[in-house]
């Protein structure tokens, strides 16, 4: 038995058996974040908190959903948006955090690609967050599929069929992730299972993966400035705190971070109450029906720009063109020849690369949302497509030739 | 004594992990045959379908596991193909209603002669033949099929249809 003396307070109690000022110490008041940022570094915690409000939003929705292909529409349909109390604001505040999470997600991908926040140490902050990306992915899409309407079984059996591989036609392998010939009761239920239980237990421990690799390289700053943060933390500490070029993450950083989400969860709630429509597609709100397609298919609109990749070509190519689209960001620190950590704006080609990559996902987004019959489009999203493959060489060349940063700053 | 404890603390880690091993593999295995298709998915599989109401051009569409199953009977203007079903002077298109490229049901235009998938945009002729250059890569699939007078069960082979695979027609 270790000795233990009697405290005289709670804190103290606690502070005897769990060491609570340690973690409170690694992990809020002498965790060091540069002044040097602005509100795109209060993105990953909007992320973290959307992500808590789906949470709390899909344990409500839980109590009355029923994961049955007969059953499933109407619970959601019918029960949850009409007889329980309240239900619709669980359903609406599901759907449109399930929706902004993505945008959230976008500026904060987009804001690490901006800064060169994905390399020269901060290669696993940037792999756990692709890793998000796609679990968050996977979360939504079988999210999708749970209110079990036209579009949740069509964009069940397109997606699911993707697992044929094309000319390989591994019908057994789709078979297999269905546990049907179509998607059907059994289907509905695994979904269901991944949805609520095995998906965000995933995230839930990416998300702490994620976080854990950013304590040591710390977040980045406007100039990619290398920081000597045990000197700045020691003036911060001392009491000089103008001079040093840390804040701590608790108190001071997150005051600044709970303002950005107050002016977040404004808009945010704004869209749950008025605004709603856009995350509820119309076509949802006819019941499943195998027999037939509705008149025309898209995914949600975060997944319009990868879905464009693969609708202009052939079925193997697509698939191809498709998976290279998936993979491809995940690769960015290692196809980033570039030693520099800085702005965009100050890496020369660079900044024009960034800004092709974002208009092109923006015209592949516009582009996937049309019906395939028109040829002017079609033309175009092939081009987008066709861009958006030949960005990733590009990027190796650019970079390769890129000068080098004196580290002033 | 101390080489001795270490052999016996790795014979014990390594036959724990063995089990382990073995148990994981065993439990994997039960994982894949839990998300199999249920023995009742797989029994419910036989659909009889009458073709002597069918009428020339008018694209019915039945169900077989699950899955619309087109049949179109077709005008004697029409093309003929191997992958008709000939019952009498009859010719039939049946079909698995569902597009090659990613499964959606393709839309009969009666006029323009066409299937059409509105989902990536793919185009089949009234024999099933999907048209080159569009996304999906081959035909129209054949269910399995077996011809009783002017009736038709899917799911049962009969010798038209194994003439159909020995062909490379159907899948
Ligand atoms: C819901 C999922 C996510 C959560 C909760 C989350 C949370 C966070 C938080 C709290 C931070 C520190 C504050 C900040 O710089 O914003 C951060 C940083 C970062 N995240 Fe995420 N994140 C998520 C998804 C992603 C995704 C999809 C990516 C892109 C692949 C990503 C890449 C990064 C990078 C590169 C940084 C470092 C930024 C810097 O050093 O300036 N994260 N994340
Ligand atoms: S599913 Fe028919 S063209 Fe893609």
């Amino acid at each position: 038995m270790a000795h233990f003396e009697k405290a005289n307070s709670l804190g103290e109690w606690f502070e005897q058996r769990i060491g609570l000022s340690t973690l409170n110490r690694v992990l809020n008041t002498e965790y060091w974040i540069p002044k040097d940022i602005n509100f795109l570094w209060a993105m990953g915690m909007l992320l973290a908190a959307t992500f808590g409000l789906l949470v709390i939003s899909g344990i409500f929705l839980l109590m009355y959903y029923k994961p049955d292909s007969n059953l499933a529409f109407d619970s959601v349909n019918y029960t949850i948006m009409s007889q329980v109390g309240y239900g619709w604001l669980w359903r609406h505040i599901h759907g449109v955090g399930a929706s902004i999470i993505f945008l959230v997600i976008y500026i904060h991908m987009f804001t690490g690609i901006y800064y060169g926040s994905y390399k020269r140490g901060r290669e696993l902050i940037w792999l756990s967050g692709m890793a998000l990306f796609v679990a968050f992915s996977a979360e939504a899409f079988s999210g999708y599929m749970l209110p079990w309407g036209q579009m949740s079984y069509w964009a069940g059996m397109v997606i699911t069929n993707l697992f044929s591989g094309g000319s390989l036609e591994a019908y057994g392998l789709v078979e297999w992730i269905r546990g049907d010939y179509v998607p059907g009761d059994a289907f509905l239920t695994r979904f269901f299972m991944l949805h609520v239980l095995l998906l965000p237990l995933a995230i839930i421990g990416l998300i702490v993966f994620h976080f854990g690799a950013l304590r040591l390289p710390h977040v980045n700053n406007q100039q990619g400035a290398e920081i000597d943060f045990k000197e700045a933390a020691e003036l911060y500490k001392a009491g000089k705190k103008k001079e040093s070029k840390v804040i701590p993450f608790s108190p001071v950083f997150l005051s600044k971070d709970v303002f950005v989400m107050g002016v977040y969860f404004i808009l945010f709630f704004y869209l749950v109450f008025y605004n709603f429509e856009f995350a509820m597609d119309p076509v949802n709100f006819d019941p499943a029906d195998g027999l037939k397609t509705p008149a025309h298919i898209y995914p949600e609109w975060y997944f319009l720009w990868s879905y464009e990749i693969l609708r202009p070509f052939g079925k193997d190519v697509g698939l191809v063109a498709f998976g290279i689209a998936q993979l491809a960001l995940f690769f960015l620190p290692f196809i980033d020849r570039s030693p520099n950590v800085a702005p965009a704006h100050k890496r020369g080609l660079f900044v024009v690369w960034f800004w092709v990559l974002i208009i092109d996902m923006i015209v592949l987004t516009a582009m996937g949302k049309l019906p395939p019959t028109d040829p002017t489009f079609a033309l175009i999203g092939k081009l987008a497509a066709w861009t958006f493959l030949a960005l990733g060489p590009i990027l190796v060349l650019i970079t390769s030739f890129e000068k080098k940063i004196g580290k002033g700053a | 004594m101390k080489e001795e404890r270490k052999g016996r603390r790795d014979f014990m880690g390594m036959a724990l992990g063995a089990c382990a091993a073995v148990g994981g593999v065993g439990a994997l295995y039960a994982a894949k045959r839990t998300w199999d298709p249920l023995p009742s998915v797989k029994a419910a599989g036989f659909t009889t379908i009458d073709l002597s109401t069918a009428k020339p051009n008018e694209l019915v569409i039945e169900k077989w596991r699950g899955k619309p199953i087109f049949v179109l009977k077709k005008t004697p203007q029409m093309k003929e193909n191997p992958r008709d079903i000939v019952i009498g002077s009859d010719r039939f298109l049946v079909t698995i209603g569902l597009c090659t490229h990613l499964g959606c049901i393709p839309a009969y235009q009666k006029d323009n002669l066409l299937f059409f998938c509105a989902c990536h945009g793919g185009k089949f002729d009234t024999s099933g033949i999907n048209e080159p250059g569009l996304p999906p890569p081959s035909p129209l699939e054949i269910p399995p099929f077996k011809i009783q007078g002017t009736k038709l069960v899917l799911g049962e082979e009969g010798p038209e249809y194994k003439k159909m695979l020995a062909d490379g027609i159907a899948v």
